[in-house]
């Protein structure tokens, strides 16, 4: 009979805090190594495929970027959240509802053209987005709920709503009854960066900028200092004078809008319509990359392209190796657990208890100690 | 003071520690300590806040892992590695700070703490007749949430007790404790000596370490400055070892005409609801701070300090906006800020996670208090910090107030309790702010450090701020205070003047006479 006990550690490693994602991607490494040999095919060969062929020519950087920016975008708002000790998880619903309400100009008025267009239809995904967030700040301000619970179940909402809305009211009529909207027009589509080069649209723009306002606002703003001590010890915050639900609200919105901004950045530049399912799952993923990028804005930028490699390597074992694309959902997963039990390392020792030793063993077994030396 | 007593008592050490050093970063909390105690005496750890003894503690406890010296348990080297080890060898600890969950009984309290798995009845037996036998009388089947402080820290002491241990470790014990309730553990701690078992008393209360001690170790910067017999040192003597130097007496000058001076703090039948079924209802208090005045406010912790210093700070508002005035200003309705903005500075009692976030550095927690006051000198355009704004006001406080540390800008938990007292106040008393309200300033701090801060706070008052002292140290209210009001189950008496108040009128108040009833009491309106 054993027992495993986890102890604070005194001090924590600096240095090792800063390794833990790297450590956590080469044990994640290992790991699929192992997979892929039970899945009977070479490691060698399929890490080959996944992490390095769909980023060797510059169009693929470009479809790196498509899937890096909505990542980085949600991951940089839940960032704060997370800092604020606030549990968003329910970004997804928040990425849909900013994807519908920014969709509401070209399905529904499609003959309004001009420059206003494209602004106004970013300006109300984020307020889609964030109005979609606000419900579980409501909830957890007005009556003390979980935001866990009721931002994750706001999700499945979400994705129910807008299954409704495209079979449904927002259905292009001459679509031959396909579940989708009309294309959006010109006026309505984000410029892609460099057409010449590669398909990256100003997603990938407004995902750097995110990030660095936001790590300005964290690191050199009173509002950041809110978070970060009402986050840490809410009493000192109180004692401070910050308000614990007004900071609920903040983080909900500027997480929400965020989350809303990726949404119809995702529909208006990479898809072009609003289909049933406009997310592979980002409002998830973006969960990990918020945590492998340290909570730190411009350490999730970098986290962002390695997520967003996952999902193409996804693709690029199933069309060469025939394996399901979910080994995209494996790895993302691998690298969470990875990352969180390298934290917890930091923080923890593990020590193991023999539970028929501890009741024998008396004091007599402590005193067989070595001398202590100098540490120099 | 000086020369090493060896430990001819009884023959043999309990325990003998050889060089113990401890290091974090540059700091060297303990260098080369050397310490013995003997079986059956009750050994004094005497140091200033900083000077190392908590380290000390906590390698001896197993909490800490030195980086060099040696711990001998009965002659055997030993390593204590864990506070489970420690226990097995028979060390026993009362932190000063305790540990108990408030919902539950003082036995479940225990045998969580036991985690052998016998029942709890039989447990609460055990407590109760070990409770009884060594004068500490406590009912295991209380809640503890209905018990007062001293009663906390009996089923602290009987839970340590269980354990049978043959070395006592003490923490401050005497700090949350009335004189009568100190008396009573003194006793307990003579009969623990009487049966051969050791006891090592921290403690910077000197008086008390010369009437129970017979050796101490003295500590200071971390060093070793000697060990002595306290009996026969004199309180100044053993400061000085503490100290370095004599510890200055506080100067408190009479003031005059205070009576025609401003109310610069006015409170007007604050009443409060208890908001958790462990907190204490305020009832209909009414004091006035005047200009140039300290009052203090004494009374046994748990008889609503807490929630007095909450509802006049601002952290909990008041319905009665006039109930409380600041500045001739209503502030009931106003937040920590806004009464902040009118010129009150406030310290609370708990230091770490309440007046500092403890994983903030020092300037960001300068920041924590002063962000609306010092609006314009420390958060520019757009809500940027001026973070080298922040951190020069920080290294000044940190110079003014004599604040040790080990590194230039470290994190709040990084320091000792008493130097982060010292830039918590330091912090206010920057501020030159009108009204001051502290509560407990000098809990845990030592003599050097304490007398700094209550120095600090009569200037303060004398150059025409008013100044509110919350405090359980009666020492300390006598030597700063103008008037002392008690407080008593959520109520206030009158502010008894300084000139007429005696420990015992004050301890009969403390303990619950009528608060109308006090003979001497002055109307301050």
């Amino acid at each position: 009979m054993m027992r495993l006990e986890l102890v604070k550690r005194p001090q924590r490693s600096a240095l090792f805090s800063m390794l833990s994602p790297f450590i956590a991607f080469a044990l994640t490494i290992i790991a699929g190594a192992i997979m892929f040999g039970l899945l009977g095919v070479n490691p060698l060969n399929a890490f080959r495929i996944y992490f390095i062929e769909p980023v060797s020519q510059v169009w693929q950087l470009h479809e790196l970027a498509i899937k890096a920016a909505p990542l980085i975008l949600i991951a940089v708002g839940l960032s704060v959240c997370y800092k604020a000790n606030i549990w968003n998880i329910g970004a997804e619903g928040q990425f849909i509802f900013g994807a519908i309400f920014g969709s509401i100009i070209p399905v529904l008025f499609p003959q309004f053209d001009g420059p206003l267009v494209l602004p106004l239809m970013l300006l109300l995904g984020m307020v889609g987005g964030a109005a979609y967030a606000a419900i579980p700040a409501l909830l957890k301000t007005r009556f003390s709920t979980n935001e866990i619970l009721t931002s994750l179940m706001l999700v499945y909402v979400a994705q129910l709503f807008l299954d409704w809305l495209v079979r449904g009211p927002w259905r292009d009529p001459q679509g031959h009854g396909f579940p989708q909207t009309i294309q959006f027009s010109d006026a309505a589509t984000l410029p892609q960066l460099m057409p010449d080069a590669g398909r990256a649209n100003w997603g990938f723009v407004f995902a750097l900028v995110a990030a660095v306002l936001v790590w300005i606002l964290m690191g050199r703003m009173l509002k950041g200092f809110e978070v970060r001590v009402l986050g840490s010890s809410p009493r000192a915050g109180r004692f401070a004078g910050f308000g614990l639900n007004r900071m609920v609200f903040f983080a909900f919105l500027l997480s929400g809008a965020l989350a809303g901004l990726a949404g119809i950045s995702e529909v208006s530049g990479a898809i072009g319509q609003l289909q049933p399912v406009i997310s592979p799952g980002y409002g998830f993923t973006a969960i990990i990359v918020a945590f492998l990028g340290r909570l730190n804005p411009l350490g999730i930028i970098a986290a962002g392209l390695v997520l967003a490699l996952t999902y193409l390597g996804g693709e690029a074992v199933q069309s060469a190796l025939g394996i399901s694309d979910k080994v995209a959902r494996v790895f993302q997963g691998m690298l969470l657990f990875f990352v969180l039990g390298c934290d917890t390392l930091i923080h923890y020792r593990i020590r193991v208890i023999g539970l028929a030793l501890t009741k024998k063993e008396g004091a007599g077994k402590l005193e067989a100690a070595p001398k202590l030396k100098e540490a120099r | 003071m000086g020369g090493t007593v060896s430990a001819d008592h009884d023959g043999t050490n309990l325990l003998e520690v050889r060089g113990l050093t401890k290091i974090f970063g540059t700091l060297t909390a303990c260098d080369h300590i050397d310490l013995n105690i003997a079986k059956g005496e009750i050994h004094a750890l005497l140091g200033e806040n900083g000077a190392g003894k908590s380290t000390l503690v906590k390698m001896l406890f197993g909490s800490l892992e030195p980086n060099a010296g040696e711990i001998f348990w009965n002659g055997q080297p030993v390593r204590i590695t864990s506070p489970g080890a420690a226990k097995k060898l028979g060390i026993g600890m009362v932190f000063q700070h305790f540990s108990l969950f408030e919902a539950l009984t003082a036995a479940e309290n225990i045998a969580l703490s036991l985690d052998d798995g016998s029942p709890i009845s039989s447990i609460a037996a055990k407590a109760r007749a070990l409770s009884y036998s060594y004068g500490l009388p406590l009912d295991p089947e209380s809640l503890v949430g209905d018990l007062s402080v001293g009663e906390r820290q009996r089923i602290e002491i009987i839970r340590c007790l269980l354990q049978t241990p043959q070395l006592i470790i003490l923490d401050e014990p005497t700090s949350v404790l009335t004189p009568q309730e100190a008396d009573k553990l003194f006793e307990t701690l003579e009969r623990l000596r009487a049966e051969g078992k050791s006891i090592l008393y921290i403690s910077h209360r000197l008086e008390e370490v010369k009437r129970i001690c017979d050796r101490a170790t003295v500590l200071r910067h971390g060093k070793l400055v000697g060990h002595c017999n306290p009996r026969e040192e004199t309180a100044a003597s053993l400061a000085r070892m503490m100290v370095g130097n004599e510890v200055q007496a506080v100067v408190r000058a009479p003031v005059e005409g205070i009576e025609t001076a401003a109310p610069l703090l006015e409170i007007r039948g604050l009443s409060r609801k208890p908001a958790t079924p462990f907190s204490i209802p305020l009832k209909n208090i009414s004091l006035n701070v005047r200009a140039g005045e300290v009052i203090g406010i004494a009374g046994v912790a748990g008889n609503g300090q807490g929630e007095f210093f909450e509802s006049v700070s601002g952290e909990v508002q008041q319905q009665d906006a006039a109930s409380v005035r600041i500045r001739g200003k209503d502030a009931g309705g106003l937040t920590i800020t806004g009464r902040r903005l009118l010129g009150a500075a406030f310290v609370p009692e708990e230091r770490l996670g309440h007046g500092a976030a403890p994983r903030m550095k020092l300037s960001e927690n300068l920041l924590l208090s002063r962000h609306a006051t010092d609006g314009k000198a420390f958060v520019g355009a757009g809500g940027m910090v001026k973070g080298a704004a922040v951190y020069a006001a920080s290294q000044r406080i940190i110079e003014v107030m004599d604040v040790r540390k080990s590194a230039p800008d470290p994190e709040a938990a990084a320091l000792s309790g008493g130097n982060l007292q010292k830039f918590i106040v330091g912090r206010e008393l920057d501020r030159r702010p009108s009204v001051m309200v502290v509560n407990q300033p000098t809990w845990g701090v030592d003599a050097g450090a304490a007398a700094h801060i209550r120095q600090a706070l009569i200037e303060l008052s004398r150059s025409g701020s008013a100044v509110l002292v919350i405090s359980q140290d009666l020492d300390e209210l006598f030597e700063i205070s103008d008037a002392i009001a008690v407080m008593h189950n959520g109520e206030l008496s009158k502010p008894m003047p300084i000139a007429e108040a005696t420990f015992e009128k004050v301890g009969l108040l403390m303990g619950g006479a009528e608060p109308g009833h006090a003979e001497h009491t002055m109307e301050t309106a």
